[in-house]
């Protein structure tokens, strides 16, 4: 069928044909990381047992209370013991994962895409716009990121879309500066002088070369995000300014585990091994990325 | 570069006018108020408003902000906090000090604790004295400053009774503070000054020290690392914010009296007052300190002084 398709639309073919091999060339090198691999392998069974969660341990398990079992700790009927109310912390550790990972994923994409496009704006625009971007990016900027969360999560409540709102504004700006100065730089690059000589009009350029090559840049970035923002995202909870208190989620779980750390230290160490695991999976595998999509950048 | 210093710190101006229309905006469009919030659930409406009033929250929002950045121009006057009727300045002052305190003890020790073993490892690349280390710092780099503060609290504390677990009263209480929201961002700091260092060994002009006949000594310490250090700096500059994230939880878990935790328990009452002020001098910090850096910056590279001598913008 390819091959039909290079005699009858010849450029169309091509394309597709450097894509699929340029893909095949990034999972090849990427395979080749053993961090990588090990990263990716753990991420994916975290996610399918979080997936999961309801089956392997229902949420009612998570949140139903049993005095009897306070502070159990680790059996073989609870393997990660429960919490001072009784609650089951394998439960509590399993839908905590889902909460986490999909604030934290979300968070990123809400920030890349707004951050993305204030970035593009001001690097393609430039002048005046460009200005006017950056100076107030410089201004949000001296506000430390935990401050304005605080400001945003305390005074329009804690649940799950605030969260997502102070996260978003948290770190959209890194977005700006990154997507702005690759703009910047992908622009005056030859190639892409090459292309305008060659007649390419403004959207061209940047739908076929910018972009593209922008890409390998911005997914690293984002896929070391979203690593920042699970702990980011742990730590508001544990001050408080995260998912009300009856949800399981890790870094609440951390902080009811405070009052108890003499007595049950297992309270401590498996909301913690989670956090710590997935964001280390997440590291491994932006690192990973990282040297496949640009073996330049190879050290 | 007196021009750009000057300029720089002219910008901390509309820094102050944005940081505090910033905070008045958030504060005017979340719901709730102060005097509801001091006066209880149960209070009638109208002594609600009176309070209000009373208070100087119920005028229009830019009157207010204009209002405020007026009395402290002029008057160098922050305001009174609605919770405790007390000057806000000398409410505000003494924690500042505190977290600022921690923030940039925790700025020196993460840079302490980070650039040497960065150093070391990218020396002996691919070696085990390379790969152990690297392999702590990633999954150090992995753990959010707070499991950090109670991990030490239950083994120097709960478990070896060696150091205090509240309080900031003498050296010791700052010991796990400090160390806690240093050590985090200290993983950063090897893992970057160990790829720029990586990055410098690499050099022609490295090399040109070898062939020479530079000694290893002279040519890890005085080609490389010079050159390697500069981005480094930048990094250790830039970690302060992550390290005044780190101080409030430090505040939060060792119960200790900084600014994070007066923000966190004031936010609750609306006291505009004492959130501007926090606010803005934290930010009046985290500025200078991106500048000291950035000047830092042009004393050590000559390329860049270069630059700002000769009158040429970046």
């Amino acid at each position: 069928m390819a091959f039909e398709g290079s005699s009858m639309q010849k450029g169309k073919t091509e394309i597709t044909f450097k894509k699929q091999g340029q893909a095949r060339e990034i999972w090849r090198r990427f395979k080749k990381s053993k961090g990588a691999v090990i990263g990716l392998v753990m991420l994916v069974a975290m996610l399918a047992v979080i997936l999961l969660a309801d089956v392997i341990a229902p949420y009612s398990l998570a949140t139903k209370q049993n005095l009897s079992q306070k502070l159990a700790p680790p059996s073989s009927g609870h393997i990660f013991g429960c919490d001072a109310y009784g609650r089951d912390l394998f439960a509590r550790v399993l839908h905590g994962g889902r909460t986490s990972l999909s604030i934290a994923v979300i968070a990123t994409m809400t920030s890349c895409l707004l951050g993305s496009i204030l970035g593009a704006v001001a690097g393609y625009f430039g002048k005046a716009v460009d200005s006017v971007i950056m100076r107030a990016l410089d201004i949000f900027m001296s506000v430390p990121d935990i401050l304005f969360t605080m400001a945003v999560v305390v005074a329009l409540g804690a649940n799950f879309i605030n969260l997502l709102v102070a996260l978003t504004l948290a770190y959209f700006t890194n977005y700006v500066r990154l997507v702005r100065s690759q703009v910047l730089n992908l622009s005056e690059l030859e190639y892409v002088e090459a292309a305008r000589a060659g007649g390419a009009g403004s959207a061209r350029i940047i739908a076929t070369h910018i972009i593209p090559n922008a890409m390998g840049v911005i997914i690293v970035n984002t896929t070391l995000n979203v690593a920042k923002i699970i702990l980011y995202e742990s730590t508001l909870s544990f001050l408080g300014l995260g998912m009300p208190p009856p949800a399981p989620e890790w870094g609440l779980m951390l902080s009811e585990a405070r009052s108890f750390l003499r007595t049950s230290p297992h309270l401590l160490i498996f909301p913690a091994a989670a956090i710590v695991l997935s964001a280390c999976s997440v590291n491994l595998i932006g690192d990973g990325l990282r040297d496949a999509l640009d073996p330049h950048l190879k050290s | 570069m007196y021009k750009y210093v000057l300029k720089r710190l002219l910008f901390l101006i509309p820094t102050i006018f944005g940081v505090a229309f910033i905070i008045f905006l958030v504060m005017n469009i979340t719901p709730g108020d102060p005097a509801r919030a001091l006066l209880g659930l149960s209070a009638p409406q109208a002594d609600v408003d009176t309070l209000n009033h009373e208070l100087g929250y119920d005028l229009p929002f830019l009157q207010k902000y204009f209002n405020y950045l007026k009395n402290m121009i002029l008057h160098q006057d922050f305001g009174r906090s609605y919770f405790t009727k007390q000057s806000v300045f000398d409410e505000v002052w003494p924690r500042y000090v505190i977290t600022i305190k921690l923030a940039l003890i925790g700025v020196l020790l993460s840079a302490l604790i980070g650039i040497p073993p960065g150093i070391y490892t990218a020396v002996k690349q691919y070696s085990l004295w390379d790969t152990i280390p690297s392999v702590i710092a990633f999954f150090i780099a992995a753990i959010p400053a707070f499991v950090f503060g109670l991990l030490m609290l239950f083994i120097f504390s709960l478990k070896l009774n060696w150091l205090p677990s509240f309080g900031a009263t003498t050296v010791y209480h700052f010991i796990m503070p400090t160390l806690t929201i240093a050590i985090p961002p200290a993983a950063q700091v090897m893992r970057f000054t160990k790829s720029s260092m990586l990055e410098a060994i690499r050099q022609d002009y490295v090399r040109t020290a070898r062939a020479k006949g530079a000694s290893e000594r002279t040519v890890i310490w005085k080609h490389a690392l010079m050159n390697a250090l500069l981005p480094v700096i930048t990094q250790v500059g830039l970690s302060l914010g992550t390290l005044i994230c780190g101080a409030v939880v430090a505040e939060k878990m060792f119960s200790i009296p900084g600014i994070g935790s007066l923000i966190i328990d004031r936010i609750l009452y609306k006291d505009e007052p004492i959130l501007l002020a926090g606010t803005i001098l934290i930010s009046i910090c985290f500025t200078v300190v991106m500048l000291i850096v950035d000047i830092t910056y042009a004393f050590i590279d000559p390329r860049i002084r270069a630059k700002y001598t000769t009158g040429r913008k970046e």
